[in-house]
């Protein structure tokens, strides 16, 4: 991400509007340029949190593109998110080694914690659940990342403490 | 010229043309699938894989361009066995319940498995789609059907440019479609049907009423109306073994007759009478901007609902250059149900007329709420040329032993320049040899009245026709030079709307219409519709005009009685009532602004 998008206040106290201004703003700088959209849809990813169909659509008409080839590209990418996040997002390596050693229990207790489905966000838009595939950390199997942090060798009472930290 | 091998034969292609291309022109058929010439080439599906020596992994001939002294096997084990595991793959992700697809017999993906031939479903597992949208009047889409050859996507957004569909989501879970799931209604489908010309599979429909139809013809209290377009008479014997561009208006009427329709109109005679009008509406604009008074030009034609909904959605501040008048059909349908229903003393709410339209998005047109009298639709069902065809085999009527039949008075008769309606440039064609003759008294100044600068499959078409001698009452116009231009498919009309919507269009008058090549190609046609099919039957469109002994609308003796028992002028009361809509500006992407349809899930 460039500075001058980056270092615009992101506390979340900004309106409705001035994201959406923000967001055509981002557009216009990069329009034109080969390969822009995917730029652009994590700028406005950042500055809006997420990306739902308003902001999609903001974001195809500026650019003069259809709607429907902007969606196709978010939801390709797994790091564009069309639903609102947690503060926290935790992800459970699913891979073969993190599987078998427990991956999947982790996974079913998350859920059950947090009262929600993988993919989905608590009410209080503190965590979001995902899964993931190999992160090639098999040797700390079974691994779990909250944001960018990975976490190894989780068992289920390092998973309270993780939870309690990010409270 | 490139010389290249193939399967150890020494064969010539021309640059630039893929393995696949250099192979078919010269005798070799590679298998393939979601390759369709002219149109789309994106190697999305593999079939068509050939060994090239020198390349370690099989290629998908359809991509290859030709090099000299290439080397290619069509036909190895390798080749055999990889084309045969693809094409179970893709035939395990689909539901294979033929007996109950429209598209049964005629479906690209049972061809190809006549060519592979399997003795059992090798490879079973989870299905990846599941959803049919039935939300549009027009198209169904059945997304468990859909084998991801991307035809739909490449005609809707590089040929009509309207970019309704895409890949959403990725790998298995791929779904082709509108954003969000969202269903046709509810986004800026313009209901062409051009992405159901293409679709190998059942995948996307349009939507079958025949039952309905039935129902009104079975019902004893009914009086079923038919009426058929122009373009309809010229590709309907294709579903019968005859070759494209065969003219079978005859034994179209007797088959009507036969299937039990009780009156047999043509929706040519409106087009006729669509000329009359748009003719003198088109006069008036132009008086009106020569005499210094508020006129808005160019006027565009408006008898194509798929380009009426495309400018709703693209260019809605730009509605106020579309003619008023309704689209052929609904005019006769509006008339059937007023002048003749009066004629014959029968209530309208008896009478139920069913248009036989090339076309899909006339399906939609009808349901419109300003195509309504009186509360009561004017055309209660559209049927494609296909769906009739589907009609006629269904009553066990042997099309080729037919008869020639003919249609019925008062609403059956026209002129040539009403044939050729169902081909691009027909309706500026049909216009200028009327207003050139209203304004001056004398015919057209083309040999045969042939307008050639706007006749052909090019994007975009121009004419200036220059106005000499004219009649007194017309003396303003002496040495006017119309500008009018004619284009088909959406992307043509949206390199001349933006003329338009910056005010810098050139033009006095401009035929669009939704489709390439016309109503000839319309979404309803039969399958395929290729270019030399458009040109096979745009030469028949052409034959039946030159054949025609009056080839002027204004010269249609039952129009003129029309006016005289029934509208009284040209743009009168009666006609704006009947024969005039208007347009609704819609939002560029509508499926926010309405309400969502939930998709009904199987
Ligand atoms: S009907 Fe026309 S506009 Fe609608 S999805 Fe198909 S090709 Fe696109
Ligand atoms: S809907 Fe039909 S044309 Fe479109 S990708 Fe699927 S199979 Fe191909
Ligand atoms: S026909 Fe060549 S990849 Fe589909």
């Amino acid at each position: 991400m460039d500075a001058k998008h980056a270092a615009q206040c992101q506390c979340g106290e900004e309106s409705e509007e001035e994201k959406l201004a923000r967001i055509a703003q981002v557009v216009d700088d990069f329009k034109g340029q080969e390969g822009s959209l995917i730029q652009i849809l994590h700028l406005a990813q950042a500055i809006y949190g997420y990306l739902p169909l308003h902001v999609q659509q903001l974001i195809a008409e500026r650019l003069d593109i259809p709607l429907s080839e902007v969606y196709g590209v978010t939801t390709f990418y797994s790091f564009f998110s069309t639903k609102p996040r947690g503060e926290y997002t935790i992800r459970v390596c699913l891979g073969t080694a993190c599987y078998v050693r427990g991956g999947a229990e982790i996974v079913k207790r998350l859920s059950q914690q947090l009262g929600v489905e993988v993919g989905g966000t608590t009410a209080d838009r503190k965590f979001t659940l995902e899964v993931m595939r190999c992160i090639g950390a098999c040797g700390l199997a079974p691994a779990v990342t909250v944001n960018d942090t990975v976490m190894r060798q989780v068992n289920p009472d390092k998973l309270n403490r993780i939870l309690e930290m990010c409270s | 010229m490139v010389t290249l091998t193939i399967n150890g034969k020494q064969v010539q292609a021309e640059p630039g043309m893929s393995v696949l291309e250099a192979a078919k022109a010269n005798n070799i058929m590679i298998p393939h699938f979601c390759y369709l010439e002219d149109v789309h080439q994106v190697g999305a599906c593999r079939i068509c894989v050939v060994e090239i020596e020198g390349a370690r992994s099989l290629q998908a001939s359809c991509m290859v361009p030709v090099r000299e002294g290439m080397v290619v096997r069509t036909n190895t084990a390798r080749v055999k066995r990889a084309r045969k595991v693809l094409y179970e793959l893709m035939l395990s992700d689909h539901p294979r319940n033929c007996l109950s697809c429209l598209r049964n017999q005629n479906c690209e993906f049972q061809k190809l498995g006549e060519l592979i031939q399997i003795s059992e479903f090798r490879f079973e597992g989870e299905k990846s789609k599941s959803f049919v949208d039935l939300s549009s009047p027009s198209i169904v889409r059945d997304s468990s059907k859909c084998i991801l050859c991307r035809r739909c996507i490449t005609v809707c957004n590089e040929i009509q440019g309207v970019g309704v569909l895409n890949v959403q989501k990725r790998g298995f879970h791929s779904v082709i479609g509108p954003a969000d799931e969202l269903p046709l209604s509810s986004v800026n489908c313009t209901n062409c049907g051009q992405c159901v010309m293409v679709c190998p599979v059942g995948a996307l429909l349009a939507k079958d009423v025949t039952e309905r139809v039935w129902d009104a013809i079975f019902d004893p209290h009914k009086r079923v109306i038919v009426q058929t377009a122009p373009a309809v008479r010229v590709a309907l014997g294709e579903e019968f073994g005859y070759p494209p561009g065969t003219i079978v208006t005859g034994k179209m009427a007797t088959a009507l007759r036969e299937i039990g329709f009780d009156e047999i109109f043509d929706t040519n005679f409106a087009a006729d009478l669509t000329i009359i009008e748009e003719g003198t509406e088109f006069l008036q604009r132009v008086t009106a901007a020569l005499t210094g008074k508020n006129a808005v030009l160019p006027m565009i034609t408006s008898c194509s609902p798929g380009w009426i909904k495309y400018i709703e959605h693209e260019f809605p501040q730009e509605l106020d250059h579309l003619s008023t008048c309704k689209s052929p059909h609904m005019m006769l349908g509006a008339l059937a149900k007023t002048y003749y229903a009066e004629k014959i003393g029968v209530d309208p709410k008896d009478i139920f007329v069913v248009s036989i339209m090339p076309c899909t998005a006339k399906k939609f047109e009808i349901t419109r709420p300003e195509m309504f009298i009186n509360g009561m639709p004017t055309v209660d069902a559209v049927l494609t040329t296909r769906e009739l065809a589907r009609m006629i085999r269904d009553a066990g009527i042997e099309f080729q032993e037919l008869p020639d039949g003919r249609f019925d008075d008062p609403l059956g008769f026209s002129t040539g320049a009403a044939d050729i309606f169902g081909t691009t440039g027909g309706v500026m064609e049909a216009a200028l040899r009327t207003v050139y003759e209203i304004v001056t008294g004398r015919e057209i100044p083309f040999e045969r009245l042939e307008v050639t600068p706007v006749r052909g499959l090019s994007q975009v078409k121009e004419a200036a026709i220059k106005i000499e001698g004219t009649k007194p009452e017309y003396s303003y116009l002496e040495g006017v030079e119309v500008r009018v231009a004619v284009t088909s498919g959406l992307s043509g009309a949206k390199r001349l709307m933006k003329e338009v919507a910056e005010g810098t269009s050139p033009y006095h008058f401009i035929e669009v219409m939704g489709c390439p090549g016309g109503c000839i190609a319309g979404g309803g046609q039969p399958k395929p519709t290729t270019r030399s099919i458009r040109e096979a039957r745009m030469r028949a469109i052409y034959a039946e005009d030159a054949g025609k002994p009056k080839r002027k609308s204004h010269e249609n003796p039952f129009v003129a009685k029309l006016y005289e028992e029934f509208l009284g002028e040209p743009l009168g009361h009666r006609s704006h009532e009947l024969l005039h809509t208007h347009y609704v500006p819609r939002g560029r992407y509508n499926e926010l602004e309405g309400t969502r349809i939930p998709i009904q899930t199987k």
